[in-house]
């Protein structure tokens, strides 16, 4: 089962003849992901490498049958993106982009409230399910597949975590890279509630980092609702108050959203947070049923 | 982008919210003649991009000139909690009635912007929240309806009666700041109700969403007013994410939560970082090599750590950005490397093969922060040792 992608995935990619977009639609492709289509405006027509290319996303889909949009499209026109994958009523849209105006970001989470789209990102990584099907630019060859449910804030982190855990021979189910962002998609709350849902996952992994209140509220959300274990991490122990640590989310103010505070509204709802990312793959280890 | 008071009260001057006079000086005497034109008292305010100036001897009230031009001078020369000061505002003095405190933010947890009053200004709004929530009034305003006048009827409500109307009018012209400025958090503590009836903006707290600035080029060109070490300079030239911090390790990494990640390593191994340096994502050889160079060029790096997890960024590539560097300039201290992801191996045999005297690699994250912590503290790292761990690395 997985959550999110597996083998029904058809991907539309917005910006395939884009550097970037090209090279990750293919590499999914690559991986055994069903790329159906790609979406650049005044390109229709064209191809790239056999994926036919469309104008508009409504198109792609009345031909393609696609049911998953990718988007790689700069950050002044991404939101559009959003918007068109939205209107065709995809069912899941991923929004790699990084650099989008928060408050862009704001109206599109306003418009989606409601629709039957579920967005994953910006500013993220995208979703894989390991050996099913990869939306987005995670190395697929770190992931396995398995029994571990992992939702992350950040990409390269995620990374290291689950290269930790592929190492030990722990395979993975769905690896969601919800972004950065101040204002996103899914979250840790909806990740871990399809996580509880879906038979194949045994454990969930979250990891969290400085900013926010998205870990404090799963922390409650895991109390009262999650029966699985959970093991955490956050990052940013040693981050200094009212610093910019990299991308838009890693910002400490004032007393709230300190990792200190983060880890211990989890350990209170009986997750396990690991100090470091070997130590999270050491507790997944001992806590996997 | 933070932005400086003076700067923020620009522009709420340019969307309609009363300020005091003041004027922008760089010199002591500067400053003395301000307080001259403002008639022989004034305000003189230091402008740091942090808070905390009321307390911190930031802003000091000037019953002459001469006591102005002694203020500025030794915010001038002293600067402001560690900070460089290049700046400082210098304002009327003003019959003040009553405090109070106004904010609006994008509030990320909701993705609606956050309207915040209170009936107490002047104090720290976090502290007052926790003492007493009553006299706090908060509101969510949508963005796709924006801010009507029955949410603005519904904030003032419990303000005096002589000051709703024009408190309103501020709190409308903070919004029209929040939404078409860009900001991301607008603050005015305090907000203040004058003896003669005016009510006008005290201070000023602006940020401005970084995502926007390239909608907001008068505002992006504020930019080189803020004074940034020269390390820090040359970094954000290259369009890397750098923050100095005050450890001993120069840390770079891909990706902010695993450079995040890596600086918490370092601490527990005994050490600290002496930055957060970020190459973002498909860095080019070129960005590692000025990453590189930026970070030997600090004076208090002891030791360095590259730890890279290759997704789009390629390990060779890194690898080599490593060896232009070190082509052009000659390091000092060590520098641990930690590779792993896309391109890996070939990344290990470049440097393997460039057999450099200063490069060690370390195979995991984990043992690259012990070694770096060793190397730049000159004793053992005290790593927190699990049993069955597997022991210290040996470099390879």
């Amino acid at each position: 089962m997985a959550i999110l992608v597996d083998e029904r995935t058809r991907v539309v990619v917005s910006g395939i003849t884009g550097r970037e977009g090209r090279f990750h639609a293919l590499r999914n492709r690559a991986y055994g992901t069903q790329v159906v289509a790609g979406v650049t405006p005044g390109k229709a027509g064209q191809d790239v490498e056999g994926v036919p290319v469309f104008d508009t996303i409504a198109d792609a889909v009345a031909e393609t049958g696609a049911n998953t949009s990718l988007i790689f499209v700069p950050a002044r026109f991404a939101t559009e993106a959003i918007y068109e994958a939205a209107d065709s009523e995809l069912p899941l849209v991923v929004c790699i982009t990084e650099g989008i105006p928060v408050r862009d970001m704001a109206r599109v989470a306003s418009y989606l409230r409601g629709k039957p789209s579920t967005l994953i990102g910006p500013n993220c990584p995208g979703v894989i399910s390991p050996g099913r099907s990869n939306v987005g630019i995670i190395p697929g060859e770190i992931c396995a597949p398995g029994r571990v449910g992992l939702v992350s804030r950040s990409g390269t982190l995620t990374y290291q975590i689950v290269h930790e855990l592929t190492q030990r021979g722990i395979g993975q189910s769905t690896c969601v890279g919800m972004g950065g962002d101040p204002v996103h998609g899914i979250g840790f709350i909806e990740a871990l509630e399809l996580f509880e849902q879906d038979p194949e996952t045994g454990l969930v992994v979250m990891i969290g980092e400085i900013g926010g209140d998205d870990e404090e509220r799963a922390a409650t959300f895991i109390r009262d609702h999650v029966s699985k274990p959970v093991v955490g991490y956050i990052a940013g122990f040693t981050a200094p108050p009212g610093k910019r640590m990299g991308h838009a989310g890693a910002i400490i103010t004032g007393s709230s959203g300190t990792a200190q505070a983060k880890a211990e509204a989890l350990e209170t709802a009986g997750v396990k947070v690991g100090r470091t990312p070997t130590e999270v793959a050491e507790l997944v280890e001992a806590s996997l049923p | 982008m933070d932005l400086f008071e003076h700067q923020g009260k620009e522009l709420f001057a340019r969307h309609g919210i009363p300020i005091p006079r003041g004027i922008v000086c760089e010199s002591a005497e500067a400053a003395r003649a301000a307080t001259e034109t403002l008639g022989g008292m004034s305000v003189v305010k230091v402008q740091v991009q942090v808070g905390g100036r009321g307390k911190g001897g930031g802003v000091v009230l000037a019953d002459s000139p001469e006591e102005a031009e002694a203020a500025a001078s030794a915010m001038l020369a002293g600067g402001f909690k560690g900070l460089r000061v290049t700046r400082v505002l210098v304002e009327e003095r003003l019959s003040i009635a009553r405090e109070f405190y106004a904010a609006m933010l994008l509030d990320r947890s909701t993705g609606t912007d956050l309207a915040m009053v209170a009936i107490e200004g002047g104090v720290d709004i976090e502290q007052l929240a926790r003492t007493r929530p009553e006299t706090i009034r908060r509101l969510h305003v949508d963005p796709e309806i924006g801010l009507h006048p029955y949410h603005l009827r519904r904030l003032t409500g419990s303000f005096p009666p002589e000051a709703r109307d024009l408190v309103e009018d501020v709190l409308a012209g903070l919004y029209d700041v929040l939404t078409g400025e860009d900001a991301t958090l607008v603050e005015v503590n305090p907000l203040v109700l004058l003896s003669d009836g005016r009510v006008l903006a005290l201070d000023a707290k602006v940020t401005i969403d970084d995502n926007a600035l390239w909608r907001r080029r008068e505002i992006e060109m504020l930019k080189s007013s803020f004074p940034i070490d020269p390390v820090e300079f040359r970094a954000r030239e290259a369009g890397l994410q750098y923050v100095k911090l005050d450890g001993e390790v120069g840390i770079i990494g891909n990706g902010a939560g695993l450079v995040m990640s890596t600086l918490d390593l370092v601490q527990q191994a005994g050490a600290a970082a002496a930055n957060f340096l970020d190459i973002g994502g498909g860095a080019s050889a070129e960005s590692m090599a000025t990453s590189l160079e930026v970070i030997l060029s600090d004076p208090s790096v002891r030791a360095v750590l590259v730890n890279i997890f290759g997704g789009i960024t390629r390990c060779d590539v890194v690898a080599e950005g490593m060896l232009e560097a070190l082509g052009r300039v000659t390091p000092e201290v060590p520098i641990v490397v930690r590779l792993d992801g896309t391109n890996a191996e070939e990344g290990r045999r470049i440097l393997e093969r460039a057999n450099h005297p200063r490069i060690v690699s370390a195979p995991t994250m984990l043992e690259a922060a012990q070694r770096a912590a060793e190397l730049a503290t000159g004793r053992a790292a005290s790593w927190p040792r699990r049993e069955g761990q597997r022991s210290g690395d040996s470099g390879r």
